[in-house]
């Protein structure tokens, strides 16, 4: 039996039936076609799908879509304003922070999180905070690299 | 994933009604119980939501002293608590151990203790603190001691219509520390194949007047060191006796061979942190401390 579900996501109210297994991660996908939230592991490993719920980073896919009722849910689609990229993610473009870009999303919500909760993290803050994102293509250095730099524009 | 209803009762009454009917489960943070479900090791036609229930999120001052943790609060939310992380730092440390932030920001320590997990991080540090499983069922409430709730591996003597509704800490005396080391192959992300929590509580005279040794990952269940806890107590604590205390830790280890590890490596391992995790305890008691 499908369930009317509202919550807010990026801003904006919405109210869609949902099936009670169909989880965050398909409710942004296939419910309401955000699909800048990727799917990978599907069990919690790989932090592909991360996405802010009240401002804290979750996994999509280890969250039911009615848990987020009444709450609020930012994703990637939510960051970049009037087409201007948000700091991290204009960082991670110009210090090659991306290459394959599958884990970018759910990094870049990992490390908006950590900066609106910390604006001076340390690297060691830094790689703890995307502990959880796996990326297979850059082997971190970068996206650390970029992660502090968009922390010292944001300061600034 | 079977077809399933999903309520989110708001008192603790109504959620034991719903527990009694059919196939039920209850849900905290569903780090553990979504891909269970999905990957058919777990099966449920009725999901009941326990973090609409006020008392489940919530951490209170127990007017003897001590601490009661809502079950269904995250472990986020434990580690960041003021008293928590000043009264009981190897809790809070234990709780920011469970997989990542992500996981962290939804996982609950009712669900990590309720899952039965023998590699349950937050179980042995609870433990050493002293910590009961406080119950509420259709026929009542009780309390269990934390070392006695698990009947095996993913198995509580939880009943059906039985649901966790708090973890509750005994006072911390003065002069104690508590310690939890564990072992994992990656820094992040990984499962312990072996972790041990240490508590020592030092008498006026600087003997030790308790000693408490947990052990995870190394038996169907987590494990106390009762010999290794027998060594130490009454004793001045020094590096020869840690020794011998870690022996006996190891003795008391009941490990499998798996994938992730042979038995022999994880009882060496039981020695190993135990040693530390005694070191480590010994520093924040400010015992001198001579290596062997």
């Amino acid at each position: 039996m499908k369930l009317l579900l509202s919550s807010i996501i990026n801003g904006a109210e919405h109210s869609v039936l949902v099936d009670p297994r169909d989880t965050l991660l398909e409710l942004l996908r296939d419910r309401i076609g955000l699909t800048g939230t990727k799917e990978g592991c599907g069990n919690g490993n790989c932090g592909t799908c991360t996405v802010l719920m009240d401002g804290a980073p979750v996994n999509a896919c280890l969250v039911l879509a009615l848990e987020v009722a009444g709450r609020e849910v930012e994703t990637i689609e939510g960051l970049a304003t009037a087409g201007e990229l948000h700091p991290i993610q204009s960082a991670l473009v110009e210090l090659g922070g991306t290459q394959c870009g599958f884990c970018t999303p759910g990094i870049v919500l990992s490390a908006k999180a950590l900066l609106d909760a910390n604006p001076t993290p340390g690297e060691a803050e830094i790689r703890q905070a995307i502990a959880g994102n796996l990326c297979r293509c850059t082997g971190y250095g970068k996206i650390v690299e970029a992660i502090a730099t968009a922390a010292r524009r944001l300061k600034a | 994933m079977r077809d399933f209803v999903y309520v989110a009762p708001t008192s603790i009454e109504d959620a034991i009604g719903e527990l009694c009917r059919g196939e039920a489960r209850a849900l905290a943070g569903g780090t553990d119980l979504l891909p269970q479900l999905r990957e058919g090791r777990r099966s449920a036609d009725r999901i009941v939501d326990l973090k609409r229930i006020p008392a489940l999120s919530a951490i209170g001052l127990r007017p003897e002293g001590g601490v009661e943790i809502g079950a269904a609060l995250s472990a986020t939310r434990v580690a960041r608590h003021a008293t928590i992380a000043a009264n009981y730092p190897a809790i809070a440390a234990a709780a920011r151990l469970l997989g990542s932030v992500q996981v962290q920001n939804r996982a609950s320590l009712g669900g990590n203790v309720c899952n039965a997990a023998p590699s349950a991080d937050v179980v042995p540090a609870l433990i050493c603190q002293d910590a009961s499983a406080h119950i509420a069922g259709a026929n009542g409430r009780r309390q269990v001691s934390l070392e006695d709730l698990f009947a095996g591996p993913g198995k509580t003597v939880l009943t059906d219509d039985e649901m966790l509704i708090s973890l509750l800490l005994a006072p911390v005396p003065p002069r104690s520390a508590t310690t939890y080391l564990r072992f994992t192959p990656r820094r992040e992300m990984d499962i312990a194949i072996a972790g041990v929590a240490v508590r020592l509580d030092l008498a006026e005279d600087r003997t030790v007047a308790l000693a408490r040794i947990a052990l995870a990952s190394v038996g169907p269940t987590p494990l106390r060191a009762l010999a290794a806890e027998r060594l130490l107590q009454g004793n001045r604590p020094e590096p020869v006796l840690a020794q011998e205390a870690a022996l006996a830790a190891a003795s008391a280890a009941r490990p499998i061979s798996d994938t992730r590890a042979s038995a022999d490596y994880r009882r060496a391992l039981v020695e190993v942190l135990t040693r530390r995790a005694l070191a480590a305890v010994a520093r924040a008691l400010n015992i001198a401390w001579d290596p062997t």
